[in-house]
């Protein structure tokens, strides 16, 4: 890195937008530069409201997304976007196309008007991450990402991912509001119940709600938070999520979406709940560092002359895979000297 | 660090929809192993440059195919030096042979012509990008 | 011998058969041309063979009139557009005198999406691939000297054609000409925009209730318009399969049908007037195929899902153009042969107007000589192979019926998914599928795989990626210099100067009150007002106050 981590930063926090763009490179590239941002920014992290927005792709999140931080911006807030997109397994190359949804309307009417400098002064911090296939990657540049939009001071930071891989639903899921966007037709509320999501939703939006459909996605809804009543947040905390209809292509319902989002975290404050969540949050970012160290911990031990020694015993029989598997994590857990 | 992925803008600039050639290009660069920021329809050099600081992308590729690229080409490489970014642009589309050597001349680092094939499309983004880290 | 026999008892079968008989009445009623009908050996041909049904009956399949290009040969309509009104004045000229007998105009990019010469949006780009029309005072000069009463004329734009519609019916009112006179087209086709071309405005549905405006309009007072052509020309180019592209415009057409008939117009009043455009691409047969099945298809929804009673509602009538996708910037010559090909697929398929690409167009707009080797080529087409002497003369091969056939099963599955996606409605299925990406998807994904086999060489494409020697580089372009831009807004300042403010304003407020009244017509407004002078952006502006703008979420 030629250009000093803290220098950056420090334009970053006075509000310039290629400074902070260079620094989430950094998060997103990992190692050591990563850790060097993540201890300068921790102090001045924690006060942002971390809105995770997931669905299925063409349930409009984008776009919701996009309506929302919009207005937000209109309105004088400082709102910015982590949108999140699966890299190809095979190539590690990645189509990341949310921005559009998301982005100041181009080509249309306000695009035509002359100051368009101000226009970007005021207008949402719009990120676009590839989940980037290795390990673990996403778990840590995710919360680290938000976090630095947060030390920066961009409030809300609103995540988006499709809800797919359990990374991304515990990202989501580490959210201080956590929003499930569903449409009609698409069997969402299917999807979302296999995907857990609806365990940890805080707020569902029905988008496209002047679709035929609409109610039913809703009723369906409301029939599975009765159901869950005895096991979720509900019976622990007496909140219930609500179910927000939206239309965000006619920019309909979004700024319900706002007040109701604003009302969870009203909810998280009278409750206390908002410290836990951040706490939770950090845990989560702390336990995906240290699953993350050990995989590069075990993955150099498979590489060493030790480790291939003892994996090579497996194939003449004279030593069992569980018991190959014991002799490793002893390595690895009690000699961490031993590994390279 | 291990080589993280070239992150590239795919953009279409003024009023030209014809996004057949971008869109296989994305696919292209995709499949190469690179992000792609896609932009799409109808952007301006303003949001372009937003995205790219935004983004900290490596290259801006921009894809045209109403003869307007002696115009709009130049008018973006100075735009971006103009916003102090050293990010290569490069341009794909209908382009005669005859303005290879302007658009060279007004600091395109490349340009991708019909028929360029997959891996001449992917070399030519690594080489633009590598020339200028 | 017995084989001999054979054969002729087969002929003797259909010959003496009561369809054929049926046909040949109204055949017989029908103009003919002049012309030897003979082979260039000096052997007489008929002007069809082979059992029915039989061209001009139901379903179509061999044609939409009983005497086809025994009649008349096709309309050798000419697409030509660029710099300013008066340069594309003087190519229709050329094109009037070189035996062209339609004409069809391209506009530039501003003009297509509503933008004004001045707009900071149109930097770059007036008069670049068509024609800049800003206001009236272009229209007339475009038209200058061209007897609008006798002359067709199609007008190549869809998001703002209402007010260019306008315009042109405000030319031919200066010059006397009756309303119920003027035929042409103007394109219309506000889907596949969404879809493939991108040039939209407003979002779907106001844009439909434009159309709709247009079409109900247009039957009042313009009988022999043809309000849309429903095209899967550019459907094509932007890289769908032939099947895709069939499949995509015909839904498109029954999409306009019911939004016409939901809005009160009887089918049989505006269906008869609908017309569409296709591509005719390289692969020779899945052409006829596909232009075969087109007329199928079309007669069969109309008659049995919609309830067409008119015969002419049922009549699948196309414009043709050849592929401009197809040709290639390497060696650009041998375009001529590949277009040559095409032009003869689509007049074997049964077209009833065809334009015919200029080679060098990969890389720029047709020069003069390229102009004219295209229509020449038709000319070659029309009067020395023998094609148009013998009505669907591929009817009957067992390839081509199978290839028909084939491109209409694939066509229906189409169908039934939009259905689906509709409720049992083809117009909300493409609602539907423009708003879910559908339609873009599934075109990148053919182009994709299309660029895929030339790339991997399993698809050869000559002068592309095999067969590459003997590319000299030599460009002759046809370059529109930026005195066209600087002219043309002059030109521009020169008219609002001129013109009265006031009245402009009443009538932009006009339009934007018919606008915000969706059982008001936009037409008499738009018309009332582009006679004031107001610009195409300024009127399509005034709708947008009403109806918004549409920015595509792209789909990859």
């Amino acid at each position: 890195m030629t250009a000093n981590i803290s220098d950056l930063y420090a334009q970053a926090r006075k509000g310039e937008r290629r400074p902070l763009g260079r620094l989430l490179s950094i998060v997103e590239r990992g190692g050591p530069d990563a850790d060097e941002l993540s201890a300068l920014i921790h102090a001045d992290a924690g006060s942002a409201h971390i809105i995770g927005v997931t669905g299925s792709p063409g349930s409009g999140k984008s776009t919701l997304v996009g309506q929302l931080v919009s207005d937000l911006a209109a309105s004088g807030n400082k709102p910015a976007v982590l949108a999140v997109d699966p890299s190809s397994p095979l190539t590690g190359g990645a189509i990341l196309g949310d921005r559009v949804r998301i982005d100041r309307e181009p080509g249309g009417a306000a695009a035509r008007s002359a100051d368009r400098t101000t226009a970007q002064k005021h207008a949402p911090f719009v990120r676009s991450m590839a989940t980037r296939g290795h390990s673990g990657g996403l778990a840590l540049a995710v919360p680290l990402a938000v976090r630095l939009f947060d030390a920066v001071g961009y409030d809300p930071v609103i995540i988006e991912t499709v809800g797919v891989g359990q990374v991304e639903v515990d990202v989501v899921s580490a959210a201080d509001t956590a929003v499930v966007v569903m449409t009609p037709g698409m069997g969402d509320s299917v999807q979302a119940n296999k995907a857990g999501l609806l365990e940890v939703a805080d707020l569902f939006v029905v988008n496209k709600a002047d679709r035929p459909g609409a109610e039913d996605v809703r009723r369906d809804l409301d029939l599975m938070l009765d159901l869950s009543h005895m096991t979720g947040q509900e019976s622990s905390t007496g909140y219930r999520p609500p179910i927000v209809m939206a239309s965000a292509l006619h920019g309909d319902g979004t700024s319900n979406v706002w007040q109701a989002a604003v009302a969870h975290r009203g909810h998280l404050d009278a409750t206390e709940q908002r410290v836990s969540r951040r706490n939770y949050r950090l845990q989560t970012e702390i336990r995906a560092r240290v699953e993350h160290g050990l995989l590069l911990a075990a993955d150099a031990l498979f590489e060493s002359a030790h480790g291939r020694t003892v994996i090579s015993r497996t194939e003449h029989a004279d030593l069992a895979p569980n018991d190959a598997s014991q002799e490793l994590l002893n390595l690895l857990l009690n000699q961490p000297e031993e590994s390279p | 660090m291990a080589d993280a992925p070239i992150r590239i803008i795919l953009a279409k600039l003024g009023l030209d929809g014809h996004d057949r050639g971008i869109k296989v290009v994305a696919r292209i660069l995709r499949d190469s192993g690179m992000e792609v920021i896609y932009l799409g329809l109808r952007q301006t050099t303003d949001t372009i440059i937003s995205a790219a600081e935004e983004e900290d992308v490596d290259a801006i590729g921009l894809s045209m195919h109403n003869a307007s690229h002696m115009t709009l080409a130049p008018a973006m490489v100075e735009a971006v030096r103009a916003a102090g970014l050293e990010t290569p642009v490069i341009v794909g589309g209908i382009v005669p042979d005859e303005d290879l050597e302007p658009l060279a001349a007004a600091g395109v680092a490349a340009v991708l012509g019909p028929g360029s094939s997959a891996e001449e499309v992917a070399a030519t983004v690594r080489q633009a990008v590598n020339t200028n880290r | 011998m017995g084989h001999e026999v054979e054969i002729h008892a087969e002929e003797e079968a259909w010959r003496n058969s009561p369809e054929y008989a049926a046909w040949k009445e109204r055949y017989d009623a029908a103009n003919h041309r002049d012309g030897l009908f003979t082979t260039m050996s000096g052997v007489p041909v008929e002007p069809i063979y082979g059992p029915g049904p039989y061209p001009g009956e139901y379903p179509y399949t061999r044609g939409v009139y009983p005497s086809m290009y025994r009649s008349r040969l096709w309309t050798m309509r000419m697409f030509a557009g660029f710099g300013t009104a008066e340069d594309t004045n003087a190519r229709f000229q050329d094109i009037l005198r070189n035996g062209g007998t339609g004409l069809s105009t391209a506009f530039d990019m501003p003009t297509l999406m509503g933008r004004d010469s001045d707009s900071p949006w149109a930097l770059g780009e007036v008069g670049h691939c068509g024609v800049a029309v800003d206001t009236l005072a272009d229209m007339r000069d475009l038209f200058a000297n061209v007897d609008l009463s006798s002359v067709s004329t199609s007008m190549t734009i869809n998001g703002p054609a209402a007010v260019i519609l306008g315009m042109y019916i405000a030319v031919a009112e200066e010059n006397g000409v009756d309303l119920a006179d003027l035929a042409g087209t103007i394109q219309s086709d506000i889907f596949k925009e969404y879809q493939a071309q991108k040039e939209y405005i407003y979002p779907p549905r106001p844009s439909v209730r434009i159309i709709t405006d247009m079409i109900k309009f247009t039957s009042d007072e313009m009988p022999k318009w043809h309000p849309i052509s429903i095209s899967g020309y550019h459907i094509r180019e932007a890289g769908s399969t032939a099947a895709e592209e069939l499949a995509f415009t015909l839904a498109n057409g029954f999409a306009y049908v019911e939004a016409a008939v939901a809005a009160g117009v009887d089918i049989d009043e505006f269906a008869g007037r609908l017309s569409f455009f296709f591509n005719s691409h390289s692969d020779f047969f899945e052409e006829i195929g596909k232009l075969r099945a087109a007329r199928r298809i079309w007669a069969r929804w109309m008659k049995e899902r919609y309830g067409a009673k008119a015969e002419r509602s049922m009549l699948c009538r196309f414009h043709t153009q050849t592929a401009g996708v197809s040709l290639t910037a390497q060696q650009p010559e041998i375009n001529i042969a590949r277009v040559a090909i095409q032009a003869l697929a689509g007049v074997l398929g049964g077209t009833q107007s065809l334009h015919t690409d200029s080679f060098d167009e990969a890389m720029a707009l047709p020069t003069e000589k390229a102009a004219r080797i295209a229509l020449r080529t038709q000319q070659i087409v029309a009067h020395e192979t023998g094609a148009a002497d013998v009505i669907d003369p591929l009817g009957g091969s067992d390839y081509v019926e199978w290839m028909t056939d084939e491109m209409e099963r694939r066509a229906e599955a189409i169908f039934a998914h939009l259905d689906e996606l509709g409720s049992g409605s083809i117009l909300e299925g493409v609602y539907a599928g423009i708003d879910n990406g559908y339609f873009v998807s599934e075109i990148a994904d053919s182009a994709y795989r299309f660029e895929r086999e030339i790339n991997n060489g399993s698809r050869i494409i000559v002068g592309v990626n095999d067969f590459t020697d003997g590319d000299d580089g030599e460009q002759n372009i046809l370059r529109i210099g930026p005195e066209v831009e600087e002219y043309q807004r002059k030109r521009l300042a020169d008219v609002k100067m001129k013109r009265n403010d006031a009245d402009v304003q009443a009538a932009l407020d006009a339009v934007t009150a018919a606008a915000s009244d969706p059982d008001v017509n936009v037409m008499p407004s738009i018309i009332a007002a582009v006679k004031t002078y107001a610009t195409l952006e300024e009127v399509s502006v005034a709708m947008e106050k009403v109806f918004g703008t549409y920015v595509e979420k792209a789909v990859l």
